[in-house]
């Protein structure tokens, strides 16, 4: 199964941490990243830029309306994401759980659409 | 009911688990072996009245379930034009035939069963759904009327649980010894929702729906065979036996509702006191234990306190407070701090009762039961005013037709 770990925190969480506790960080990622080695396989992975310096493209009508911000204004922002291949839920589950505790982590299966094929 | 009917509703309702399970691990496709098995017991209910009740009832609906699965897989890649995509696990693949001798792999494989339909990801009321039909055979129809849902809503409910395990990828697994504890409490959690769902319907017609809380009471006995030292499983079961021997007495002739003080205790199930009793003897629940087997065994032991008097007046009141501070100390609930309130007015007067109960208005802004409780002390302290006030106040929040009669009922006895 493929999955893609989307993760959720505080904005402003990462600037504010100290040194000692963005090895932290760091160390979570880490044992993440080996957990998934030894059960499957890291496709790829990124961290993104805070979601108030998101550009948001909007469909509206026959025009096209770009604007500063993310499309959903929430407390909870998302701040990167791994994909990830692992056997089902439980890794993906147990795996999600050694990264940082300040996260909350979406869990999402990747899904073929029928009929579409990449040129 | 004919012979070969009974015979079949009997091995539905014994076996459906476990040949799901079974078929689940050869052919690891949900979508099929629910199919598949429906089919043939819809076949075996035309065919037994013809040729008999087959010598191994659960081994012919075996055969015929799996022969389905496999026609729809051939049919499948067919029309795919390619090789079946048979996900074997070469563990299984040879007991295939075996499956008259239920060894230790079939309970391992209903087990594992039990967790996918509970797994953690899954809405819980839906999860109790789905382990009522895929471990105890419950049709869906039945489903839907124990949960008191049309059952198109109730199939659809099945259906997009059945798609979030597939598409997510929920294991068909027992989960490594660290986890499986947690696990289990999922189990048990899911029955104890559809079980409480059963005594206490937040609407409609009915005081009690004993038919949901007796299925959910089955499902913790099958998991309890498979981990008879669970704890959590344990204790659950004790207080749902507990509490279910009440259901008769709990409802009179016309329907209403019938408080503990006032029911016909001849009437309660002994058996089930019995064996609800004895479980909280059990060795498994001696020394450490984790918070929510605890808290079950905690309110087991307060359905017992009621369930061995022989009155309410018998009731050693100092003790049943003595748990609620237990269960205080584990779960810190409202509702665990109103019931502790009314235990408290049996035991030291009514107003210590409200007393105790003067600062829950903020947790239980809704509740029809605060107000109603609060009605009954005052009632009993004399200040039939307030009294009055507080029963029309439970009786505006009160969505249940027997409960909101008898709310009703009261608040006029006080003026007769």
């Amino acid at each position: 199964m493929r999955y893609v770990v989307l993760i959720a925190c505080d904005p402003g969480d990462w600037e504010r941490a100290d040194e000692a506790t963005r090895q932290e960080y760091f160390d979570a990622h880490h044992a993440f990243e080996r957990y998934v080695d030894e059960r499957g396989r890291r496709t790829s992975s990124a961290a993104l830029c805070d979601a108030d310096l998101a550009t948001t493209v909007r469909r509206d009508g026959d025009a096209d309306v770009v604007t500063d911000g993310p499309f959903v204004e929430l407390t909870e922002q998302l701040s990167g994401y791994y994909d990830v291949e692992l056997p089902d839920l439980d890794t993906a589950i147990a795996a999600a759980r050694l990264l940082p505790r300040a996260y909350t982590l979406e869990i999402r299966a990747v899904v073929g659409v029928e009929g579409y094929e990449s040129v | 009911m004919s012979v070969e009917q009974a015979a079949l509703a009997e091995v539905v309702r014994e076996e459906w688990g476990r040949l799901t399970s079974l078929l689940l691990a050869h052919f690891r496709r949900l979508d099929l072996v629910e199919d598949a098995l429906a089919d043939a017991v819809e076949t075996a209910t035309t065919r037994w009245p013809r040729d008999g009740v087959p010598d191994n009832p659960a081994a012919w609906l075996h055969t015929a379930a799996r022969r389905r699965v496999l026609d729809r897989i051939r049919a499948e890649a067919m029309a795919q034009r390619k090789m079946p995509l048979l996900v074997m696990d070469a563990e299984h693949r040879s007991t295939a035939t075996a499956f008259a001798d239920p060894g230790d792999l079939v309970e391992d494989d209903l087990l594992r069963l039990v967790l996918m339909c509970t797994h953690p990801a899954l809405d819980p009321a839906a999860a109790s759904a789905l382990a009522l039909r895929l471990v105890l055979g419950v049709s869906t129809a039945d489903i839907a009327r124990l949960f008191l849902v049309p059952e198109p809503t109730m199939a659809a409910r099945l259906t997009r649980a059945k798609k979030k395990i597939v598409t997510a990828g929920i294991p068909f697994a027992v989960p490594s010894a660290d986890v499986l504890p947690e696990r289990l409490e999922v189990v048990a959690q899911t029955a104890y929702l559809a079980f409480t769902a059963g005594y206490a319907p937040g609407s409609g017609p009915d005081v009690v729906r004993t038919a949901l809380a007796a299925e959910a009471i089955r499902l913790v006995r099958v998991v309890l065979v498979l981990r008879p030292d669970e704890p959590v499983l344990v204790g659950l079961l004790a207080l749902m036996l507990l509490q279910h021997s009440r259901r008769d007495a709990r409802v009179d002739a016309d329907g209403g509702l019938v408080l503990l003080p006032d029911q016909d205790r001849s009437s309660w199930h002994q058996d089930e006191i019995d064996e609800g009793v004895a479980l909280l003897q059990s060795a498994s629940l001696t020394g450490p234990i984790p918070v929510r087997a605890a808290a079950y065994v905690v309110q087991a032991r307060i359905a017992a306190e009621h369930a061995t008097a022989t009155s309410s007046d018998d009731t050693d009141w100092g003790r049943v407070v003595d748990h609620y501070d237990d269960l205080l100390a584990l779960a810190p609930t409202p509702s665990a701090r109103l019931a502790r309130a009314v235990a408290v007015a049996e035991a030291s007067g009514p107003q210590a009762g409200l007393d105790a109960m003067a600062d829950l208005d903020d947790q239980l802004p809704r509740s029809h039961r605060l107000p109603a409780v609060r009605a009954a002390l005052l009632e009993r302290a004399g200040e039939l005013d307030a009294a009055r006030s507080a029963y029309s106040v439970a009786i505006d929040r009160c969505g249940n037709d027997a409960e909101r009669a008898d709310l009703l009922r009261r608040r006029d006895a006080l003026d007769g």
